[in-house]
């Protein structure tokens, strides 16, 4: 390779370097704020602010969802700890028992009251005759 | 002796006339098997079992998103070629190929929308996947904008690479964001290490779907470089009796 050709490689080089650096130690600082969702877990560790609203994800806890009228109440666990939701209103249709969910509202004496409800879908793709036997197993 | 190969294949005089030569055949197997994959992913293959009929538009969604991020991939080489080698063909493929990338781009962020409302309920979040992937977006604008704010295009060739060469760390990033931070966006369903979670059924015509996308846009492309390299170099000889 040609000297004047090492070179402007070598300048490309640092270039990719200090805007990779650049970028990861904004991601670093900015960490777990990029996060869409707190964990169960990380909700009851007592960190967060009861005034601000926040969004909280997990698992919905098998039977767990009762309704009453247009209220639902459920929760939402990360297998490890569980939080009590309570929403007003109509739950989107991939939200039920055992799949994931993210809701936003706020967290108030141990209680979270959502105002908004997303169903979290997971990577996997059957058909529905596959799913009912795999269940089975 | 590979010096000058090189320099032969990488004079946009063979260029237009080697893809001129091979447009026809990408072109119309492209088309066909994009065909073929969304004719079988939307009426034959089976419903999902969790999101029923609209998981369809993963046919769209999936491809879209995987060239999203090729083409930048693709940009970012011819970018590492041009700054070095100071290849001006590698110059006019980034610039047209950065027009085929944000539409893809916005075909990707378009149909997860569309996808979002029935299946998440909301088409919008800014959760790391989606937001990494708007930053794609905004990077291919800014890509085309700041080529065509200069007056001098040799100095506009150079800029425009140096951005796409800065602009490559978010490439990683998109890929791992679904990992490395919890975002409503699932993560990966097919990867290298721990192969697919799709059944074979819906998994064929997604693939299927995929090689076509990539032909189709590698034919898009074509058009756009050949018609940006005859503008450009319309003062030459050659393109006067090309044309």
């Amino acid at each position: 390779m040609l000297e004047v050709r090492r070179k402007r490689l070598g300048k490309l080089l640092v270039i990719l370097f200090i805007s990779a650096v650049g970028i990861s130690l904004i991601l670093f600082s900015l960490n777990s704020k990029l996060d869409l969702f707190y964990t169960p877990s990380e909700i009851l560790s007592g960190k967060i602010n009861s005034s601000s609203r926040i969004k909280l994800g997990g698992m919905v806890k098998a039977n767990s969802i009762k309704r009453l009228g247009t209220s639902t109440s459920f929760l939402v666990t990360d297998f490890q700890a569980e939080v009590f939701v309570k929403f007003e209103g109509v739950t989107p249709d991939l939200f039920k028992e055992g799949s994931g969910v993210v809701v936003l509202g706020y967290f108030k004496d141990q209680k979270f009251s959502a105002e908004e409800i997303f169903a979290k879908h997971d990577e996997n793709y059957m058909p529905p005759e596959l799913e009912i036997g795999s269940q089975s197993e | 002796m590979f010096s000058s190969f090189v320099h032969r294949f990488s004079s946009p005089k063979s260029y237009v006339e080697i893809t001129r030569k091979f447009f026809p055949y990408i072109s119309l197997f492209g088309f066909l098997l994009l065909l073929i994959g969304w004719i079988w992913g939307l009426a034959f293959a089976p419903e999902d079992a969790v999101q029923g009929n609209s998981y369809r538009i993963i046919y769209l969604h999936v491809p879209a998103s995987i060239f999203a991020q090729l083409v930048y991939f693709f940009m970012s080489i011819c970018a590492l070629i041009h700054l070095v080698w100071r290849v001006k063909l590698a110059a006019y493929l980034i610039k047209s190929a950065a027009l085929v990338g944000a539409m893809i781009t916005f075909i990707a962020l378009f149909s997860g929308s569309i996808w979002g409302i029935p299946t998440w309920g909301t088409w919008w979040q800014w959760d790391a996947r989606i937001t990494s992937t708007l930053i794609l977006f905004i990077m291919y604008l800014g890509i085309i904008t700041l080529h065509g704010s200069f007056s001098n295009l040799e100095k506009a060739d150079r800029l425009m690479s140096i951005l796409v060469v800065v602009g490559v760390v978010n490439i990683p990033i998109i890929k791992k964001s679904v990992d490395w931070w919890s975002t409503l966006h699932q993560s990966a369903s097919i990867t290298i290490s721990d192969g697919t979670s799709i059944d074979p059924s819906m998994l064929y015509p997604l693939l299927i779907s995929i090689f076509g996308m990539g032909l189709t846009l590698i034919s898009l492309g074509i058009l756009s470089s050949k018609f940006y390299i005859l503008t450009r170099e319309k003062n030459k000889k050659w393109v006067q009796s090309y044309v």
